[in-house]
């Protein structure tokens, strides 16, 4: 490899590495045990878990139509919702939680009808948690999911037709099957994105230990009075993270290769 | 035309003074000692114009009465420009000691500024240039017509306070302990101000929130003060940091907001003198 390029490379790999590392060298390790057991942190821990993946299913149920209906389907503007789709990707997640309490806070566009006809508001609730992770996360799936249907064969689907299938039942049984693979790491990298979710979470759902406050939020506000807690919290975080990029790796990534 | 050539010559000259000095004093409070820093540039304060940016890092609650400061100062200063960095002071403590280049902290409270004093990145002794008195902060007409501290405890009223690692959310712990009551909100929040944001967009009820905080809004909440309050008030100290870029212009900032003039505007913004 020709050193003007070797050189850069690896810099940037440290400069990638280093924090990490650095997160395992201060990490209190001897005290590790306690700051991990504790009920604040289990309560975060389990909130990350149930709301990423409560957002996750939630970006399944309407992420994989909406990347059928921009893979399979032909209307006007498409490559326009397309583009719209993919802004909560680029959008800083801050906005994205300002955008979610204009439109379904208790006095939001929509969110007044909610409280007003049903009694539903979901700033400061779990479910609220789940809509904000689920806002950030679901794109990744649906970005996903839709190349794995854009590289899939169309003309299984036309076959499955031709043999009297309705076009609903070529998609569930021909169409579903052939893209289980990219669903299934489009799922994998929502729900990585959900766990990980801070900006929107913290201004639409608040701050409520063991119910709005997911492991960044802990991690945020632990740093600001016990920074040994926060380094703790983070360990937690980067193994989850390693655990999932691994778990990509082996079963789905080069699976769908 | 040859006026203005001159004046570009001049001004041209006194920018590589200015140059010089900025040098200087960068040079020595990166090779000497601490103490040895920042007398020499004090005293290149007083011979030399004030130059160059100040960067201030201040608690949230002191958004609007220090940026009137510091357009002030520029007004005062001409060539200086006052930049502000303003956050949760635990947050903004944590910047300063993880390196941030700042030269001037102000905390909401003596607790936070002591992150800072305690890894001596602070050059002296912190001073208290006001206090803030809490207060709460309604949906505008009062709807739900709380008139105490107490009456946040009703059920079914959505409360936001700061986090208690904040300075207003260890007030408003503090006066809630004083008068032993006990408050569960919907949300800790991270700083003052956005728990002020939640009742200004009515998603909240009421907040614990500062005087000064109630006064900026204007009438997008009513204020309800309590007496409890007087048992939790925050003392805000400000100092100049070790390490500040720009010493010189940092501690004329630092005594403009101890004037009687700066005062004047702090106090008008619901600050209590100290």
């Amino acid at each position: 490899m020709p050193l003007p390029l070797l050189l850069p490379a690896l810099v940037g790999l440290a400069f990638l590495l280093l924090p990490l590392l650095a997160l395992l060298v201060r990490a209190p390790w001897r005290g590790l045990p306690n700051l991990l057991t504790s009920t604040a942190v289990w309560q975060a821990l389990q909130l990350s878990l149930v709301c990423a993946t409560a957002a996750t299913g939630v970006s399944l149920v309407l992420g994989v139509p909406l990347a059928w209906l921009l893979a399979r389907t032909d209307f006007p503007g498409r490559g326009f919702v397309r583009a719209l789709v993919t802004l909560p990707l680029v959008l800083p997640p801050v906005v994205g939680g300002v955008a979610l309490l204009l439109a379904l806070g208790r006095n939001g566009v929509v969110g007044q009808w909610l409280d007003a006809w049903f009694g539903i508001t979901l700033p400061f609730t779990t479910a609220g948690v789940v809509v904000a992770e689920a806002f950030v996360a679901m794109p990744f799936l649906v970005i996903s999911v839709e190349g794995t249907l854009r590289a899939a064969d169309p003309r299984y689907e036309e076959a499955a037709a031709t043999l009297g299938a309705s076009r609903f039942t070529a998609f569930r049984r021909v169409t579903l099957p052939l893209i289980a693979p990219g669903i299934a790491a489009g799922a994998v990298l929502a729900w990585a994105r959900a766990l990980g979710e801070f900006g929107a979470t913290i201004t639409f759902a608040g701050n409520f230990p063991g119910r709005t406050q997911t492991m960044p939020l802990a991690v945020y506000l632990a740093l600001q009075s016990d920074p040994d807690a926060a380094i703790a919290l983070s360990l937690v975080l980067l193994v989850v993270s390693i655990a999932v990029l691994a778990g990509l790796r082996d079963r789905w990534m080069t699976g769908a290769s | 035309m040859t006026r203005s050539a001159r004046r570009t010559r001049r001004t041209g000259r006194m920018l590589q003074v200015a140059g010089v000095g900025a040098a200087a004093v960068l040079a020595l409070s990166a090779c000497s000692s601490d103490s040895d820093s920042s007398t020499k540039s004090g005293s290149t304060a007083k011979s030399d114009k004030l130059s160059g940016t100040v960067t201030v890092f201040a608690a949230a609650s002191l958004k609007e009465s220090f940026t009137t400061l510091g357009k002030d100062f520029e007004k005062a200063h001409p060539g200086t420009k006052v930049t502000f960095n303003f956050g949760g002071s635990d947050t903004l403590a944590a910047g300063i000691t993880g390196g941030a280049p700042a030269d001037v902290f102000a905390a909401a409270s003596p607790k936070t500024m002591a992150i800072v004093t305690d890894k001596s990145d602070a050059a002296g002794t912190p001073a208290t240039f006001v206090r803030n008195q809490l207060e709460i902060a309604t949906l505008p007409g009062n709807p739900d017509k709380v008139a105490s501290l107490e009456d946040l405890t009703k059920s079914g009223l959505k409360v936001v306070l700061c986090d208690r690692t904040v300075p207003c959310g260890a007030a408003a712990q503090k006066a809630l302990d004083a008068s032993s009551l006990k408050l569960t909100p919907v949300s800790y929040e991270q700083d003052v101000k956005s728990a002020l944001t939640k009742v200004e967009l009515k998603e909240a009820d009421a907040a614990v929130v500062y005087r000064t905080d109630v006064n900026a809004a204007g009438d997008k909440v009513e204020g309800v003060e309590f007496p409890e309050s007087a048992k939790a008030i925050n003392d805000y100290p400000i100092v100049l940091l070790k390490d500040a870029p720009n010493a010189a212009a940092a501690k004329e900032f630092i005594a403009l907001v101890r004037s009687p003039e700066g005062q004047k505007v702090l106090t008008s913004a619901g600050f209590l003198q100290p």
